[in-house]
């Protein structure tokens, strides 16, 4: 779960961090009030989403009216596909300088890794392609977390010295959103050293990992609903389900993420067009096919599903029962093409045949045959 | 011939009175494996399926001499699961369990620095088996046949596929291995082609990759440098948007390294041909 940046400076306050103040608004009106209390603000659009600035996202707002109209320009506002729902108001601060100071999972080191560096409020991606060494590291031991010794070189090789206190101070308090809350990144970019000399985040990023959802319950209660992605995938998540939009015309149900893909990739080769997929995962019952099958049907520009399912764990015979009841459930009229394989595989044939559904022993033939019926309706 | 198991190699399930790993015990045994026990804890003393089971894996290493275990647990309790093995002596310990949390298995891998005897395949992975001798995890054995083709792949039910379609085609394989999709796991491409390698059974190596990551990449590096393997690969998600979850953890694509084409051009550089499908696979390595 990817937390907008008032709920992860939220978050990152209740470990201690020091954030400016700030309001939510969800209307204009309310970012006038907020303005009023505050008094200068920067409006900022919440999306889960990085370079929010350079699409407009973000304005300074000295005076209510300005803020109203910044509010009313941004609310609504489509950034990289989301739509933004609210936007933070936040007193403008005085800044003396800018650091960037970030957590993220190194894949390639099999570790967390936190990177420090003077060149803060840019993207850290083309800082790094740019200036690599302008980026101090490290990579601390995931047990007993950084040491003071370890936060002091650091902050020396990032050349902030003069800074060691507050920043080694707050980076340890960074540091507590990976054991806290399963933080894939946990990221305050930048931090901002105000002309008083306060280390305060001036923005900042915050990941959960969704492995980890059920030890932090009261986070996707407080925050789950709000964010506003596809209708569809905030539908799917509800049932658990790992189902993403495309913008095509054909289903897609899989088991397992490469079969997922790979199915993706042979109906697009097919000549057709995913409108969705839904990986319905290795341990795949019968009514999890179903909550598939009604969120695919969910979006209407679906005009046929193919269903690829390779089981190992899925057992063949439970999936062609999760079938046929979601297509009479559903009442579902649209073409259905099902490729079924591996354990049980007979089982589930028989119990498809025996329904009125043709199994397919191959995934090509299966994308071909999906393509070709949702072809025919259209000519 | 074969890596990492075979026909000797002694197995303990952890989770075995659960229903996958009750289900995938029978599975293993009906192949062949020496399934010697199980563990679940506060049921030590009693059988499942005929199998001792242990409370502990120190017990259950200690009563039967086990060298390999297989983990069924449910995600909450896998991570402790495998560091118990590796800490119980176990040298392949095999994690099936999906879900998780990316930072346990950061801490595992911590952990395992600690025992370098213990070799680690997963999490969230289907396993391994070598045609007609032996099993861990939920590979069907119904689709492989003995062999000389190496597969290895980090998606589960792809493997299938191609284990599927190679054993149709009498392409036998000596070793299939799913390393599974979690973006911190335990042996890559790299380390499993090097196995292959030096098993003189092995002619031939199939990879089945996906988007996200670099580890196609770094096997690539590694077969440019020279193998007598004729290698062939395969990339799931070339047409998956940028930026999407696709299910596993691990393919996420971000930067350059990580894309479709990205780790393609890499195997065309070692010389190593790419499968359009997993159809063409077979053609390829004729």
């Amino acid at each position: 779960m990817k937390l907008l940046e008032y709920q992860a400076k939220e978050v990152l306050a209740s470990l201690g961090v020091a954030i400016p103040p700030g309001e939510v608004a969800r209307t204009a009106d309310e970012a006038a009030a907020a303005c009023a209390r505050l008094g200068p603000v920067a409006v900022k659009a919440q999306v889960p989403v990085g370079g929010r600035g350079k699409a407009g996202g973000i304005k300074l707002a000295r005076t209510p009216d300005d803020a109203r109209a910044a509010a009313d320009q941004i609310i609504g506002m489509d950034i990289k596909g989301f739509k933004v729902p609210l936007v933070y108001c936040e007193a403008a601060l005085e800044i003396e300088r800018e650091i960037y100071l970030g957590f993220t999972v190194d894949r390639d080191a099999r570790a967390n890794i936190l990177m420090l560096s003077a060149k803060g409020g840019m993207d850290i991606e083309q800082v790094a392609e740019e200036s690599p060494d302008s980026i101090a590291r490290l990579y601390p031991n995931p047990w007993r977390g950084p040491l003071d010794f370890e936060l002091t070189r650091l902050v020396f090789e990032a050349g902030l010295g003069e800074l060691g206190r507050p920043l080694t101070a707050l980076i340890k308090k960074l540091y507590r959103a990976i054991p806290d809350y399963d933080a894939l990144t946990a990221e305050i970019n930048p931090v901002v050293v105000t002309k008083k000399g306060e280390v305060i985040a001036g923005d900042a990023k915050l990941e959960i990992d969704d492995n980890a959802a059920w030890r932090h319950k009261d986070l996707e209660q407080r925050y789950g609903a709000l964010i506003e992605g596809d209708p569809y995938e905030v539908e799917a998540k509800k049932r658990s389900l790992t189902y993403v939009s495309l913008d095509g015309d054909i289903g897609i149900i899989g088991n397992g993420a490469g079969l997922c893909m790979s199915t993706l990739d042979l109906v697009q080769r097919a000549g057709g067009k995913p409108a969705n997929f839904c990986d319905i995962g290795g341990g795949a019952k019968a009514e999890v096919v179903e909550n598939a099958l009604a969120v695919i049907l969910m979006n209407p520009k679906v005009r046929g599903v193919v269903i690829n399912v390779f089981g190992g764990i899925t057992r063949g015979d439970e999936v062609a029962k999760g079938i046929i009841t979601a297509r009479d459930n559903l009442s579902m009229k649209l073409p259905l093409v099902v490729r079924l394989s591996g354990t049980n595989e007979e089982e589930g044939r028989e119990i498809l045949k025996r329904d009125g559904i043709e199994p397919g022993v191959n995934a090509w033939a299966a994308a071909q045959k999906i393509v070709e019926l949702t072809r025919v309706g259209i000519r | 011939m074969s890596i990492l198991i075979d026909g000797s190699t002694r197995v303990i399930v952890q989770g075995i009175t659960g229903r996958e790993g009750s289900f995938h015990t029978e599975q293993m045994k009906e192949l062949g494996t020496k399934v010697v026990g199980g563990t679940s804890p506060g049921k030590g003393g009693t059988t499942h399926a005929g199998i001792p089971v242990f409370n502990t894996m120190a017990d259950a290493v200690k009563a039967t001499g086990a060298n390999a275990s297989g983990i069924f647990v449910p995600a909450p309790f896998a991570a402790d699961a495998i560091m118990e093995a590796a800490a119980a002596g176990i040298t392949l310990i095999v994690c099936i369990t999906e879900g998780i949390p990316i930072q346990e298995m950061i801490r595992v891998k911590d952990f395992l620095r600690g025992y370098p005897q213990a070799r680690l395949l997963g999490a969230n992975c289907p396993g391994l088996i070598t045609p007609g001798e032996a099993k861990i995890g939920i590979i069907p054995q119904r689709i492989t046949r003995p062999g000389s083709i190496g597969l290895v792949s980090r998606s589960g039910t792809l493997t299938y596929e191609v284990a599927s379609a190679l054993s149709a085609a009498g392409m036998g394989q000596s070793t299939i291995v799913g390393i599974g999709g979690d973006p911190v796991l335990g042996l890559t491409f790299r380390d499993v082609i090097e196995m292959f390698e030096k098993d003189p059974a092995t002619t031939q190596v199939v990879l089945i990759g996906e988007i996200g990551g670099s580890d196609e990449e770094h096997a690539a590096e590694l077969l440019a440098r020279g193998t007598r393997l004729k290698a062939v690969a395969f990339i799931s998600g070339r047409t998956a948007p940028e930026g999407k979850r696709m299910g596993h953890a691990g393919a996420i694509i971000s930067g350059n390294r990580g894309t479709a084409k990205s780790k393609e051009e890499a195997f065309r550089k070692a010389g190593v041909p790419v499968a359009e499908t997993t159809d063409d696979i077979v053609g390829l390595l004729r």
